[in-house]
């Protein structure tokens, strides 16, 4: 963060994020080549994560996230987004969304369909 | 990492990774070209190998995922010769052209109609999972236990299918690529060539320009099938707001029907209007507690638990899940949601929507604010079927939704999603993530695209059309996979019956130079800002208000935009190169719906078409009106809305069909 301070940068457009890579990514770029609207650019560093450089071109398909052969990408989706989208449990009556502190363990119940 | 992170972290600036090729140009011949490889795309390039063509396809984007398509689709409309169906292809295209007061595309229909289900089962050979093989949903009032095909919106006439699509594109792009279409991904198609260079004349190939590599591609064919898509750049143009998550993406320009209206091709209903959806300046799609498509049958409660209802099309309130899914008319079908009939349903063919005197009783009391869709009250099967199924596979949904709401924690059989908190006077609740106040009302997206004939050809020969936006009144998952199909196998046809021209090398000349203004002029105009300044030229201009003054005077502004700022272009990679050239390409179509508008002069209901200066609807205006560029001038002409049953073809459509399809 420190780093920040020192260069200036114009705002980040709209959604700041649009991705994010854990430390499972092992810079294979198949996220990269797959996007319809190549977002992403290849790190000029081998082996390390992509680059998003067009953020408000994507158009959240999530093809990345399920090309990714490690599962190191979470398509994040923009903070007007995540916080207008909520569930409450009916037995309890509590609110729940994504990206929220403290969420419930996830449910791992998958896909209708026998296809891989 | 983002660009800001690596910029931070690095102090610089990442270079562009690919090798710039501006000076570079690659020629290449074929016997049939694909313009756009989106499931229309695919599927015309895999008719056309297997008729025999030598195939290649240019893609925008990669075609494993691109456009609209490729990010999944969970219902298959048109399957009406599927073994439960009660519906026929001459019922699908009687009740689209009834509907629409013949402002649909009636041919199309009918193939749709013919070989829509047999389009699905090639489909499921590719690997598509279509049937409830493993039995999950046995015993279910959308499922037939025979077949194991499992049906949407209407469970008596069982013509619209529920199907696992999240995986269709790659499918059908694993096929194309087996069968050898060669496929030039990341090429934006710029130009058609014509023979001698002639507007007006026979399509003999495309240019295009690499999005990585600044590379300009000549492809010369002796057939060419435009698939590129429908437009979404030209009305509401907000990426910064929206974040692109809405029903469309920033590949979507039209450019395939602009390249034909630059070459001469006449075009219909394009003064179409019907308000955009620009989802993404309400909610992400899919993504609030709705009752609509996908959730068709979901259960909505208010804050206190109180039941919502469905009702039908007369407004009768429904309490039965299985009556949600019936036709409000004895003996009539529900045709579908989704398949580019915009401008409302007739009754008999709606589908079943929530109370429409909801808003009455909130305002008068009796329900409160929150809304809940309430998944719990469903039967197991239901359940899952919406939300393991449909959701896990519909477009945009797979990740977004199934995977993002699961990983945090959403479980459906315990969980409520909230609607969004808003004013439903003015919007129907079943779409709520739509949003009552994303599209202002001067926001009016375009329909209209190719005229076309029995063959699927335009009216330049050489030149057929498929998908959603080359083809006027024609516009789904399904029926784009169909009318590809057909658009390839005549294409080929075409391709056996002509021999290849050489195209005029001052016509690729001019466009090469055309395109690489951008890159020369070093201007000061961004691809953004000029393409902002188009929408607002449309949304002025070309929105709720229409006259012949206010319409001239925006093909005044667009010019001027165009010969100016326009010219002032720049790009600073290849990637934005191919942006400027869609954005200027924007232009040119935006002048082509304003002359549209300005050619009917009248107002007509079925097109959702509206003209200040003549206020009457007008029984006169039930009619196309054909317009296209001769020699640079606008021409247009009037068409029977039933053209396709008029001489020189049959009044029959299966006549038609027979004469046609196969020859
Ligand atoms: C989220 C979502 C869900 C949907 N769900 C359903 C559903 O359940 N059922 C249903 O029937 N329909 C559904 N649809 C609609 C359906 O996806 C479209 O009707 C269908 O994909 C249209 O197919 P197409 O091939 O005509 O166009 P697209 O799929 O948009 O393909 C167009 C292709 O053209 C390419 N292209 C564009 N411009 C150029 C250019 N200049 N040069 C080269 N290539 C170019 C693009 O890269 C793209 O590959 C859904 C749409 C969305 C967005
Ligand atoms: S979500 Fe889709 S558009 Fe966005 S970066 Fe991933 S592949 Fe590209
Ligand atoms: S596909 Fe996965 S592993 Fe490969 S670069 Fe992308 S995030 Fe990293």
């Amino acid at each position: 963060m420190l780093t920040m301070k020192k260069f200036a940068l114009p705002n980040q457009s709209g959604p700041c994020r649009v991705l994010s890579f854990d430390d499972k990514c092992v810079g294979c770029n198949k996220c990269v080549n797959v996007c319809p609207m190549d977002v992403m650019i290849p790190n000029p560093e081998k082996g390390e994560e992509p680059i998003v450089v067009f953020t408000e071109e994507c158009w959240f398909c999530g093809g990345c996230v399920q090309e990714c052969p490690v599962g190191a990408l979470t398509l994040v989706a923009p903070a007007k987004q995540r916080i207008s989208t909520i569930w409450k449990r009916k037995e309890t009556g509590e609110e729940f969304r994504v990206g929220m502190t403290n969420p419930l363990p996830p449910v791992t119940t998958p896909p209708s369909g026998n296809r891989k | 990492m983002n660009w800001h992170e690596y910029v931070a972290q690095t102090g610089q600036v990442p270079k562009w990774p690919y090798e710039l090729g501006y000076d570079k140009e690659t020629v290449i011949s074929c016997d049939v070209l694909v313009v756009g490889g989106g499931v229309a795309g695919c599927r015309a390039a895999i008719a056309a190998r297997q008729g025999g063509a030598s195939v290649v396809v240019m893609d925008r984007g990669f075609s494993k995922r691109s456009g609209e398509g490729g990010a999944g689709v969970d219902h298959w409309h048109g399957a009406v010769t599927n073994p439960c169906s009660k519906v026929t292809p001459r019922m699908y295209s009687e009740a689209a052209m009834d509907t629409t007061d013949g402002f649909t595309n009636g041919l199309a229909r009918y193939i749709i109609g013919k070989e829509g289900y047999d389009t699905l089962l090639e489909v499921e050979k590719m690997g598509v999972q279509i049937r409830d093989e493993d039995d999950e949903f046995k015993g279910s009032i959308f499922r037939d236990d025979e077949t194991k095909l499992m049906f949407a919106y209407d469970i008596e006439n069982k013509h619209c299918l529920r199907i696992y699509g999240y995986d269709i594109k790659p499918c059908v792009d694993r096929e194309m690529r087996r069968l050898g279409a060669k496929v030039l991904d990341r090429t934006c198609v710029t130009s058609l060539l014509t023979e001698g260079g002639r507007q007006g004349a026979r399509v003999i190939g495309a240019t295009g320009v690499n999005d990585r590599t600044g590379e300009f591609v000549v492809v010369k064919a002796k057939a060419v099938v435009i698939s590129a898509g429908r437009t979404n750049r030209l009305w509401g143009f907000a990426p910064e707001l929206t974040e692109s998550q809405s029903m469309c993406n920033l590949n979507q320009t039209a450019l395939g029907n602009t390249i034909g209206w630059r070459a001469g091709a006449e075009f219909i209903g394009m003064e179409m209007s019907g308000r955009a959806v620009l989802s993404g300046l309400g909610y992400a799609p899919y993504s609030t507690g709705n009752n609509n498509n996908t959730y068709q049958g979901a259960p909505t409660v208010d804050r206190n638990g109180k039941d919502v209802y469905y009702a039908n099309a007369y407004g009768k309130l429904l309490y039965d899940e299985a009556d949600i899914f019936k036709a409000s008319d004895e003996g009539s079908f529900i045709i579908g949601h989704g398949i580019g009939l915009d401008n409302g349903y007739k009754p008999q063919y709606r589908i079943t929507t929530t109370d429409p005197e909801l808003w009455k009783k909130v305002m008068a009391g009796e329900y409160q604010q929150p809304f809940y869709n309430d998944m719990t009250k469903l039967p197991a099967t239901s359940r899952r079927m919406i939300f393991g199924l449909m959701l896990a596979h519909e477009g945009k949904c797979r990740v977004p939704i199934y995977k993002n709401f699961t990983q945090w924690g959403f479980d459906p059989d315990k969980d409520m999603l909230q609607y969004p908190v808003q004013d439903y006077s003015r919007f129907p609740i079943d779409t709520s993530w739509c949003g009552p106040e994303n599209t202002p009302a001067n926001w009016r997206g375009g329909g209209g695209g190719y005229l076309v004939d029995w063959r699927l050809q335009t009216s330049l020969p050489g030149l057929f059309a498929a998908g959603c936006g080359p083809i006027f009144g024609h516009g789904c998952h399904g029926e784009s996979h169909t009318s590809g199909r057909y658009s390839g196998r005549q294409a080929a046809l075409y391709a056996g019956q002509n021999d290849a021209v050489e195209p005029d090398a001052e016509q690729i000349r001019r466009e090469r130079e055309r395109c690489y203004a951008p890159i020369r002029t070093n201007g000061d105009v961004g691809w953004k800002e000029l393409n902002y300044a188009i929408a607002k030229i449309m949304q002025d201009y070309c929105g709720d208000y229409k006259t012949e003054h206010t319409l001239d005077m925006g093909i005044r502004r667009m010019n001027d935009l165009f010969e100016t700022e326009g010219q002032r272009m720049y790009a600073s990679n290849p990637h934005e190169l191919v942006r400027v050239i869609e954005s200027l390409s924007l232009c040119e179509l935006g002048i082509a719906y304003m002359e549209a508008a300005k050619a009917r002069r009248g107002s007509v209901k079925g097109l959702g078409f509206f003209r200040n200066d003549y206020p009457e609807y007008d029984e006169a205006q039930k009619k196309h009106i054909p317009i296209s560029l001769k020699d640079g001038k606008v021409h247009t002409r009037d068409l029977s809305l039933y053209y396709h049953l008029e001489a020189p073809y049959s009044s029959d459509l299966e006549e038609n069909y027979q004469r046609y399809s196969q020859a």
